[in-house]
Order: structure tokens, then C-alpha cells, then sequence
């Protein structure tokens, strides 16, 4: 067997704890309500373009992105719009948000609602940035970035190979995992319609050889189509990090501060992919996305097609509740997810997954002194040195902070993960990376 | 409803502690501890247990009423340094003299700069070389090993093998000379023989020494587990043990007349021991990998320099604290590579 590939630098294997992998994506009944969020990826926020009373149909347009980086949002139901108003969402805040009160199930008419596979790409390079823009199309891989500005190469730069993220690294989540052994076809094509978009020969699809199922069911998809290979990735987290996969896949690193574009690279998540399918093909706006549900104190684990806007809730319901003693609900994966201060909280675009800890899990180990084991040095895939940033951040050193690149981290923990004396590293550098953020916006306003 | 606790990701750990890696070090220096016990017998167990429980109590007083702080015995820090102390020094050290190098390693050398983790100097090692200062008498008699349990009492005190060797070679004799013809001396109004042990005994600890110097296959066994636990890296080892091996060869290759072989080098005076046990305490060793290597080279260039041409026959302790100074240095200067540093486009 040849050695599989990886990034080069750092990395860590936390316990992959996969229990819902042999659970068959199922679709979540429909909710009486749903909070859909105004502001659901990166960017500036949508503008509401609907009002209380308003009556709205599965896939109509409820709020649209008017910024060049922003992303038009679509109802996930039909019913009528209860109200807007301001609701606690995942980043424990209140945010703007459209509340509809379901009622029945009735489609707009231009979506086609066929499981037919449709395989001929009839729109043009133009025809599918516009569709992905019109789609609501956001990077389902956590970031939520919008799909259409990563189609857009900017002037003087060329897109050569396209990179599918099939990672999935972090421990628990099995949403993509499930997607490409299920609709490996649909996905398939949604990669030729970014081929198609950005205008390339080739694509590249990451798995983890922790998957070798969807290793194996992917290289008989890919068969038929020319330019889409599959490539099989030593286990390492992060490897779902753009730059990670990017090195791991096609052994070229991002520079500093820098777009994988600069590399003639361009990042898709799998689930995004499957979502471009839907919207070219089908005409489908994002209204749904696979979340894992998973904890080790859940009596049931599972792969849902959620509606967005659905209340954690639910979803928590249909593995049979809460149990006594949870102490800490994540959305995301338990390295990188954020910490929800309540269920009653919407699905968003950007939920891979809801992940439960009881009270043993949830504590953070104590913390001591630092004992200069370098290790968090070791473990960095971005090559910097967590312990000194950390320590610049907690003296409010931030030129420092900034000397050490700190904007670099990628905010995956590893460090934190690994510290024996269990400093809580990455908290530090956060704190830094946005007090030196703050910096560098108030240099360029002079 | 539950009250969720919210806080940074990441939400797991991987589990490892200072405690873990501190154990880890312990284990890793029992065979060499086990081959202290078999060739001084009790003298070994003594200075041991006085070394280790001096240095945990000493510890435990200065944290509880001086730092006014929580515990920090239970990390097994102290324990490790006070194993290390008994390490190096001979076996029939008086209690006394090991508890003054008990409360040079823990109260001088790592509290009074803050505890675990923040002395700048390999604590053992700074209490090592205070009794050396000190008490040179009693730090350079060294018992003879006699075989298990033969009695204290016993046991005769002969030279360090590295230690006679340069003194003969200061009075003009040969390498040659000294090695086969052995020395006469005069122990106790008597006339006795005294030779340089072979190398297999040298190899295996049967000699003259500091407690846990002895044994260079004991170390190298401790050392494997180390790196296998991932506790130590390759790095600062090899090269100082290769730098050792390169320098003293050339000279060896000068004059193997005035100068002796690598190999005689390599299993005495404490190398092994300092660069397995000593030289990689992360907490006084560089950071980075590149880091650690020039630490090494350093260690190993002024162990030879120390030993061949410097006052003391075993210039191990003095090259690693020499180093120890330069770590913040090293640390400043040798950054890791970064991501996208090296842009290799293919
Ligand atoms: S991993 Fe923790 S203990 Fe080790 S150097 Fe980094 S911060 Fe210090
Ligand atoms: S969180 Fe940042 S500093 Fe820590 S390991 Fe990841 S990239 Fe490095």
C-alpha cells in the first residue's frame, strides 16, 4: 500500500467516537415553527423582504443578501410569517430573525421536487454563480462562507484544481460521512457543476482512511466522470482545515494571510457540493442540511435532513431527549463547535452537528504551570507557538501577539487539546486574535 | 432544564498531564535505579529515598507556607528531581550532605523561581554541582561497587574511571599505559592495584561512580521508553551524545596516546545519564526541534572541553547547566517552520 498522504505539519488524533456512522440519513418531521436567522453566514446581513402576516411557500425568498459577500436566505416551510424579531440564537446573542408558523407542506412551483438523478449540466460557467448566489448556497463545512464569491477568481488569479472536503476530522460528526455514501451521485455532480464554474479540469476529493466505505463507494462513482479523483488522507485533525487539505491533497502550502486561490486552489465542503446539485439542477434554494446528533450519554445517536430554522429541541426529541445529566450542549464538533447556552436555539446553515457531554466530559481539565514541554508547539498546524502567544495575549503584549502570527491560527485547539499543564491556549489566543484584529482595522482607517 | 456550561472550544482533552509525564520519567529510570541497588546495595537505596523524600518534603513546606500556594507534590516534579539528585551523587554520600543538595534543588532551584515548570536550571543539576563546590571530598569518593548487599561497611573507594584517567594522563603516562598496566596506589597505608574496569563493565555499571551513572545500557533502556511515550524527542540525545562521540574521535584520531577513545567517553562520567535524563528536562531545554539540536551540540562540544581540557573530569553537569543559560536565547532565535514558509509548488 502507497503512504497516504497529510498535511506536513503538526496535528493530533483525539478518539474519533464515530457512533453514528452506520445510521442512515433520516428525514426530522416538520416543526410547528421555525426561527429562521437573518444573518447566516459570513459576511454582511441579509435584508428581510417579508413581513408578519405574510403567507410563504417552502424555497421563497425571506431575506436577501445585497452585499457582494452575503447570501440570500429562503423559508424552510410554508405557513405564515408569526413575526421578526429578535431571538436567541447559536452565539448565545439576540439576533434578527423571521419566525414562521408551519402550516401543511406546499413547495414554490419551480422546484423540482423529483428524486431523479439529473446528470446533463446545461447551465453556463455564469448561469451556475448566479444560481448558487440566487440559491442561498453557503459553505456547509462550519464556515459558511458564500459559495458564489469562492466561484468568482479574482483578476490576475486562476483556479487550477477544485478540492473537496470529504475530512470530516472532527471527532462524533457523521453528517458528510452519511451524505457521500448516500448521495454520492447528486454530490458528484454538484463537483462537475463547480468544475464548471470555476473552470476546471480537475478536482480532488479528501476522505479520511478512516472511511473506507465511502473510499470504495466514491471511486466506483467517479468512474464515469473525467477530472474528479478520489484521494485517501491518513487520519490527522485538522485535516478539514482549507490549508491542511490543500497540503495534505495537492502538497501546496497557502502562504500567510493568504486565499487558497493564491495556490490555484478553491475549497468545497461535500455537503456544499450536494447543495450546488440541488440548486442547479433542481432549482432548490438551501432549506435543509444533514446534522449528526451524537453524545456518549445519548441513549440513540442519528443523521438528519433538518429543516433550518428547526429548534435543537427537536432534534434532541427524536433521540430521546435530553438526558439528567447533560452539562454541555456544542453545535459543531466537540475541537472546534461553539458551546450552546440553550437547545431552544435554530438549525442554521452552518450546523453539522449537536453534540452532548455529561458532566464529566463538559469540565475542563485543571489547569498548572506551564512545564515548556512544547508540545501545543509540536501539535500546531500552522506552525506557530501557541504557549507564546498565549502568554503575550494573557500580558497584553498584542504587538507580540501579532509578531507571532497569530492571525495564522486556524482556531482548531490542538493546542489546548494537548497541553498536559491543561492551559487553556486557545482561549488566550483568541482574546489576542481579536484585540490585534481590532488593531490592524483602526491602522487601515488611518 | 439542565444549566449548560459554555465555554471556548475545544470541548475534549487529550488527557495527558504534567503528572502522567513526570510518572512517565520515574518508570523510565528504574533499571538504572535497579542497577544502582545491585551494585551499592543499601548505600543506593538510601541515598535514594533520602534524596527523594527530602526534596518532596522540602517542596510540600515552601509551597504550603511560603508560596502560601495549593500542593504540588502529587505532579511528581519533586520526585523526579530528587531521584536525579541520588543519580548524582555517590553512594555512600552522608544524609546530611544530601539533604542540603535536597534543599539547593528544590528550595534554590525551581521554588524560589515559581515552582514547576518556570526554573530556568535543571534543578538536580544545580544541586548537584552546589555539593560538588561544597563537599568535594565527600562528592568525589566513590565506593566501589560491591555485589548486592554486601554490606556498607565494605565497600572501598576508588577513582571514577573518567576521573583517574586524566589525572594519570596529567602525570604524562599514556592512554595505553594507564589502561593495561593499571596503577598503584596508596588506600589506607596499603599498597593496591587500582585498574580501569573493562569496557563490558563500564557498559554495564560496574564501576565507580555517581549512583545512576553507572549503567549506559540501563540509561539508553530508560531513554527508549521515554521517546517510545513520546516525553522526550531524538533531538537533544543524539546530538549530544554524537557531538561527544565526533569530538573526542577527532582528538582520539590526533593522539589516541593523550587522548582516549569515543567509547571510553561515551559509557562514563555521567553521559548517558545527563544526556538522556538531564539535557532533555523540558522544562530548561529548548522548545523547537531545530532548537534542541543546537542545545545538544553545545551540551556535547562542552562536555569534551570540560573533560579534557577544564579542572573537573566530568564536565557533564557544568555543559548542561552552561546550556540551560543559553535556552531563552535558543527559544528567540530559532523559530519553528510556519505554515506556507517554505512555498513548494508542484
Ligand atoms: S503544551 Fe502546555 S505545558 Fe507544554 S509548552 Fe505548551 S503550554 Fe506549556
Ligand atoms: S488553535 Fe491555533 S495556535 Fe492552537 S494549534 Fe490550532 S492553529 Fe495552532
Amino acid at each position: 500500500m502507497s503512504v497516504l498522504k497529510t498535511f506536513k505539519i503538526g496535528g493530533v488524533h483525539p478518539p474519533e467516537c464515530k457512533y453514528s456512522a452506520g445510521e442512515a440519513i433520516k428525514a426530522l418531521e416538520l416543526p410547528k415553527q421555525v426561527t429562521i436567522p437573518i444573518a447566516q453566514s459570513l459576511g454582511a446581513p441579509s435584508k428581510a423582504v417579508v413581513a408578519k402576516g405574510d403567507e410563504v411557500k417552502v424555497g421563497q425568498l425571506i431575506a436577501k443578501g445585497e452585499a457582494f459577500i452575503s447570501s440570500n436566505i429562503h423559508s424552510s416551510v410554508s405557513g405564515k410569517v408569526l413575526k421578526l424579531d429578535e431571538v436567541l440564537d447559536q452565539s448565545g446573542y439576540r439576533r434578527p430573525c423571521i419566525i414562521i408558523n408551519v402550516d401543511g407542506d406546499e413547495w414554490d412551483e419551480n422546484i423540482d421536487r423529483s428524486t431523479e438523478l439529473k446528470k446533463d449540466i446545461t447551465a453556463t460557467k455564469e448561469e451556475i454563480i448566479k444560481k448558487i448566489q440566487e440559491m442561498g448556497i453557503v459553505g456547509l463545512g462550519g464556515a459558511t462562507f458564500p459559495s458564489h464569491v469562492k466561484l468568482m477568481v479574482p483578476d490576475g488569479k486562476k483556479a487550477e484544481v477544485l478540492v473537496i472536503n470529504g475530512v470530516e476530522c472532527e471527532p462524533y460528526l457523521t453528517a458528510d460521512h452519511r451524505l457521500m455514501l448516500e448521495m454520492a451521485d447528486e454530490m458528484v455532480i454538484g463537483i462537475q457543476i463547480l468544475m464548471k464554474g470555476l473552470d476546471v479540469k480537475r478536482a480532488i476529493v479528501g476522505v479520511e482512511n478512516n472511511k473506507p466505505d465511502v473510499i470504495e463507494h466514491l471511486n466506483n462513482r467517479v468512474k464515469d466522470y473525467p477530472g474528479i479523483e478520489v484521494c485517501a488522507l491518513k487520519v490527522q485533525y485538522p485535516q478539514g482545515g482549507e490549508k491542511q487539505l490543500i497540503d495534505a491533497a495537492i502538497g501546496r502550502q497557502v502562504p500567510s494571510g493568504k486565499l487558497p486561490i493564491e495556490v490555484g486552489a478553491v475549497v468545497n465542503n461535500v455537503g456544499t457540493a450536494f447543495a450546488v446539485y440541488e440548486a442547479v439542477q433542481k432549482n432548490k434554494p438551501l432549506i435543509d442540511r444533514v446534522v449528526t446528533v451524537t453524545g456518549k450519554n445519548l441513549k440513540e445517536t442519528g443523521n438528519f435532513m433538518v429543516r433550518i430554522g428547526t429548534s435543537v429541541n427537536e432534534l434532541i426529541e427524536k433521540v430521546g431527549g435530553l438526558p439528567e445529566d447533560t452539562a454541555k450542549v456544542v453545535s459543531g464538533g466537540p475541537m472546534m463547535g461553539k458551546a450552546l447556552n440553550s437547545t431552544d436555539v435554530p438549525v442554521v446553515k452552518g450546523t453539522s452537528g449537536i453534540l452532548t457531554f455529561e458532566e464529566g466530559e463538559a469540565k475542563r481539565v485543571e489547569t498548572t504551570n506551564c512545564i515548556r514541554c512544547a508540545k501545543c508547539i509540536t501539535v500546531c498546524p500552522m506552525g506557530l507557538e501557541p504557549v507564546l502567544i498565549a502568554q503575550y495575549a494573557g500580558n497584553e503584549l498584542y504587538e507580540n501577539v501579532e509578531a507571532e502570527r497569530a492571525m495564522d491560527c486556524i482556531e482548531c485547539g490542538s493546542c489546548s487539546y494537548t497541553c498536559p499543564a491543561g492551559q487553556p491556549l486557545l482561549d488566550y489566543i483568541r482574546l489576542g486574535k481579536y484585540k490585534v484584529g481590532e488593531i490592524i482595522r483602526n491602522r487601515s482607517k488611518k | 432544564m439542565n444549566l449548560l456550561t459554555v465555554s471556548g472550544s475545544p470541548h475534549v482533552h487529550g488527557g495527558n498531564s504534567t503528572k502522567k509525564i513526570m510518572f512517565g520519567v520515574i518508570y523510565a529510570m528504574i533499571p538504572a535505579l535497579l542497577v544502582s541497588v545491585y551494585f551499592f546495595g543499601l548505600g543506593a537505596i538510601k541515598v535514594t529515598l533520602v534524596a527523594v523524600l527530602a526534596c518532596v518534603f522540602f517542596e510540600w513546606v515552601i509551597q504550603k507556607y511560603l508560596i502560601k500556594g495549593p500542593s504540588t507534590i502529587h505532579d511528581g516534579s519533586a520526585i523526579v528531581s530528587g531521584i536525579l539528585l541520588a543519580f548524582n551523587v555517590p553512594s555512600n554520600l552522608p544524609i546530611w550532605i544530601i539533604i542540603i543538595g535536597a534543599l539547593v534543588t528544590i528550595g534554590v532551584a525551581k521554588m524560589s523561581f515559581g515552582g514547576v515548570g518556570k526554573n530556568p536550571f535543571n534543578p538536580a543539576l544545580v544541586g548537584r554541582v552546589f555539593l560538588l563546590l561544597s563537599f568535594p571530598v565527600q562528592m568525589t569518593s566513590w565506593p566501589k561497587p560491591a555485589v548486592l548487599f554486601s554490606g556498607l561497611a565494605d565497600a572501598v573507594t576508588g577513582p571514577t574511571a573518567l576521573g583517574h584517567l586524566k589525572e594519570e594522563i596529567g602525570r604524562g603516562r599514556t592512554v595505553t599505559d594507564v589502561m593495561e598496566n593499571g596503577t598503584k596506589m596508596i588506600v589506607d597505608g596499603q599498597e593496591v592495584l587500582y585498574e580501569i574496569p573493562q569496557y563490558m563493565d563500564l557498559f554495564l555499571g560496574n564501576m565507580g561512580g555517581s549512583l545512576g551513572e553507572m549503567s549506559a545500557i540501563a540509561l539508553v533502556l530508560g531513554g527508549i521508553y521515554m521517546l517510545f511515550r513520546k516525553i522526550i524527542s531524538w533531538h537533544i540525545p543524539v546530538t549530544y551524545i554524537g557531538s561527544v562521540v565526533v569530538f573526542t574521535g577527532i582528538l582520539w584520531a590526533i593522539d589516541p596516546e593523550a587522548y582516549v577513545n569515543p567509547a571510553f567517553h561515551l559509557i562514563t562520567g555521567g553521559l548517558m545519564l545527563g544526556a538522556i535524563f538531564m539535557a532533555t528536562d523540558m522544562v530548561s531545554s529548548p522548545m523547537s526541534n531545530k532548537g534542541q539540536l543546537i542545545f545538544g551540540l553545545g551540551c556535547g562540544v562542552l562536555t569534551v572541553i570540560i573533560r579534557v581540557w577544564g579542572a573537573y573530569p566530568e564536565g557533564v553537569s557544568f555543559a548542561i547547566l552552561i546550556m540551560n543559560a543559553f535556552v531563552p536565547l535558543i527559544n528567540n532565535g530559532l523559530k519553528p517552520k510556519r505554515f506556507g514558509e517554505v512555498v513548494k509548488n508542484g
